[in-house]
């Protein structure tokens, strides 16, 4: 086992920090269903963690609860060194945990540019008063936080449609502009839930590549959650295997890959 | 042609940013904003400030108001005409109260009074939305009409339970009680709903802004980036009402005189004020504009061309009013969600490529 502070080096010779973020012995149960059992794993500063499973073994839940979307009955949430009191959803962005959603949850009636700058929300603090004179404090927030929200539309590649309503936009381009809005609030934590869900194979490498590349440039550690198991064992620099709420397998993906118990659960096992 | 974007380059985010970002737009603005102030307040009279121009300026404010939080902020709101009572009864107690304070004061605390009581009536939106927080909300409409007939406080014990308003003056010309001048009271209001519209403008387009849109569009996602939706429903509810309460304030002392709270903040206004920025387009400052010109405008147009050109009977006249504000809102409900503002929009979209098709 790892050390909490100790990092370690990746396949492709990059350097992974400590510690970022600790679940420790996380169950979560709806009212008789336990979606959740009993799991621990860590997430470290720089890294691309994979969450994979079939379907319903407890994914999705488990970014919920990351994102303080649901509070587990058992268990503690420590990020940063520090256990995690119960907190609100806008707390925990407020705190640096960014997210993409399965299905897209974009502001619909308001454009692409609007829509990332409303990931900047948590770093604009200009008072209402400020607000309603305009000239002066809330001028000056919105130019800067303008240009940290343009450095994500351009790293993203979607400049040219940045007045565009969001709803006029393909699918594909709307993914693209969820992660731009994640993006935009320079997350410590960054939790992807199927971000190539649905997506052909030139977009699956376009957001394979962009993912890699924000891990690169800004060091952002990453937490995904995906289906497509090529992508997966290609990005990801350590996989938590999960099925039935259960955490079945954990470890670099090639350790992964040959886990007995993981491949029982994908292909089944036989019953004599 | 004329009306095009083309050439006009932005090199910073303060240029790109602006309100008007064609300068065609924006000589139209200081075109209508120069009408307004230096051409108008010389030409009206009488009929033109009371008929037209005081109902259209005050509307235009309760409009802003309730689109900050209708269409801004989605929280549908029934209780217009209650908050509006608000602000009229507040600067009745305050004209009354303190009478050495000027007038232009008494309608921003009134505002600021009527703020305070949108903030306590919009705490249900914190747990309920849609159709059951528009039924909270017209809980408020009742209570508010009640409570200011049944406490004689408010009414300061007159015999007739009415409010009227005394006089006052700005820079020693009288803008409330008998003897205004229309040009006078024209500017008044038109002070008022310019820093409306200005402020409203500048909440919008920022962070208060986009926390309203956020909560609008997805509020579970709203609060997943780090909207506080307590924070940002409540600012909402504050917002509106501070301009509702304004409006409330001018529609009493500057308009009306005198004010019987059922007949004058009754339900219908809430409804007439909804209506407005229906049509006008949700959403939109532009919109509340022209909503509230479009409803104050039809029934002048209904008379003039009805009972003064045709000859009808005036009862017909104003029955046909509300047949035809009736067949209006559907026909915009189901052709036009976004209103007199996104045709607006569209016929901007398209005088820009025009005399061309692309």
């Amino acid at each position: 086992m790892l050390d909490a502070t100790e990092g370690y080096t990746t396949a492709d010779g990059r350097k992974i920090g400590g510690v970022v973020m600790e679940m420790k012995n996380i169950t979560l149960r709806f009212g008789g269903v336990t979606a959740i059992q009993d799991i621990s794993f860590d997430i470290r500063e720089g890294e691309i963690r994979a969450i994979i499973g079939p379907n319903g073994a407890g994914k999705s839940s488990m970014l919920n609860v990351i994102s303080g979307f649901y509070v587990p009955q058992e268990g503690e949430v420590w990020f940063r060194g520090a256990r995690r009191p119960q907190m609100r959803p806008y707390q925990v962005a407020q705190q640096g945990i960014a997210r993409t959603f399965q299905n897209i949850a974009l502001f619909e009636g308001m454009s692409v540019l609007d829509n990332v700058m409303t990931g900047r929300l948590t770093e604009m603090k200009a008072s209402i008063w400020t607000q309603a004179l305009w000239k002066g404090p809330a001028e000056r927030e919105e130019v800067a936080n303008r240009e940290i929200a343009e450095k994500v539309i351009d790293f993203l590649e979607i400049q040219h449609i940045r007045k565009t309503p969001v709803s006029r936009l393909p699918y594909g381009l709307k993914k693209r502009v969820e992660l731009a809005r994640a993006l935009a609030s320079e997350p410590k934590l960054l939790l992807l839930d199927e971000p190539m869900a649905g997506m052909n194979v030139e977009e699956k490498e376009d957001m394979s590549r962009f993912i890699l590349d924000v891990n690169d440039e800004f060091g952002t550690t990453i937490a995904l959650i995906e289906h497509d198991m090529g992508v997966v064992m290609d990005l990801s620099d350590r996989v938590v295997v999960m099925d039935y709420g259960k955490k079945i397998g954990d470890g670099s993906p090639d350790e992964v890959r040959n886990n007995q118990a993981v491949i029982d659960a994908y292909l089944g096992v036989a019953h004599d | 042609m004329i009306y095009r974007e083309a050439g006009e380059f932005k090199t910073s985010y303060v240029d790109d940013g602006q309100t008007f970002p064609i300068r065609f737009d924006r000589l139209g603005y200081y075109v209508t904003l120069a009408v307004a102030f230096l051409v108008i307040p010389f030409m009206v009279n009488d009929y033109w400030v009371n008929a037209i121009f005081l109902p259209f300026l005050i509307y235009a404010i309760a409009a802003i108001g309730l689109n900050i939080l209708v269409g801004y902020c989605g929280q549908v709101s029934l209780g217009t005409g209650g908050f509006m009572a608000v602000g009229a009864y507040s600067v009745y107690k305050l004209m009354t109260a303190f009478p050495d304070i000027n007038i232009f004061f008494h309608v921003i605390i009134a505002g600021a009074i009527t703020a305070a009581v949108g903030v306590l009536f919009g705490l249900p939106s914190l747990r309920i939305k849609g159709f059951y927080l528009a039924v909270a909300t017209l809980a408020a409409q009742f209570f508010l009409v009640w409570l200011f007939n049944r406490v004689p406080w408010f009414y300061n014990y007159s015999a007739s339970g009415q409010i009227s308003a005394p006089e006052r003056t700005v820079f020693g010309i009288p803008v409330t009680g008998a003897e205004t001048q229309p040009w006078a009271v024209y500017l008044f209001c038109l002070v008022f709903l310019v820093g409306s519209a200005l402020i409203a403008r500048n909440l919008t387009r920022g962070s208060t802004g986009r926390r309203w849109m956020a909560i609008r569009d997805m509020d579970i996602a709203a609060e997943i980036i780090g909207v506080n939706p307590l924070t940002a429903k409540l600012t909402a509810f504050a917002a509106s009402s501070f301009f509702v309460g304004v409006a409330g304030a001018l529609f009493f002392a500057v308009y009306l005189g005198a004010v019987e709270v059922g007949e004058a903040f009754g339900i219908s206004k809430s409804f007439l004020v909804l209506f407005m920025i229906i049509i006008g387009g949700l959403g939109s400052i532009f919109g509340s504009f022209a909503g509230a010109a479009f409803l104050v405008l039809l029934p002048v147009a209904l008379k003039v061309v009805g009972a003064d050109m045709f000859g009808w009977p005036t009862d017909t006249v104003a029955h046909l009013q509300l047949v035809i504000v009736g067949a209006l809102i559907v026909t915009f409900l189901v052709l036009e969600p976004h209103g007199l503002a996104q045709l607006w929009r569209v016929t901007k979209e398209k005088l820009r490529l025009w005399p061309f098709p692309h």
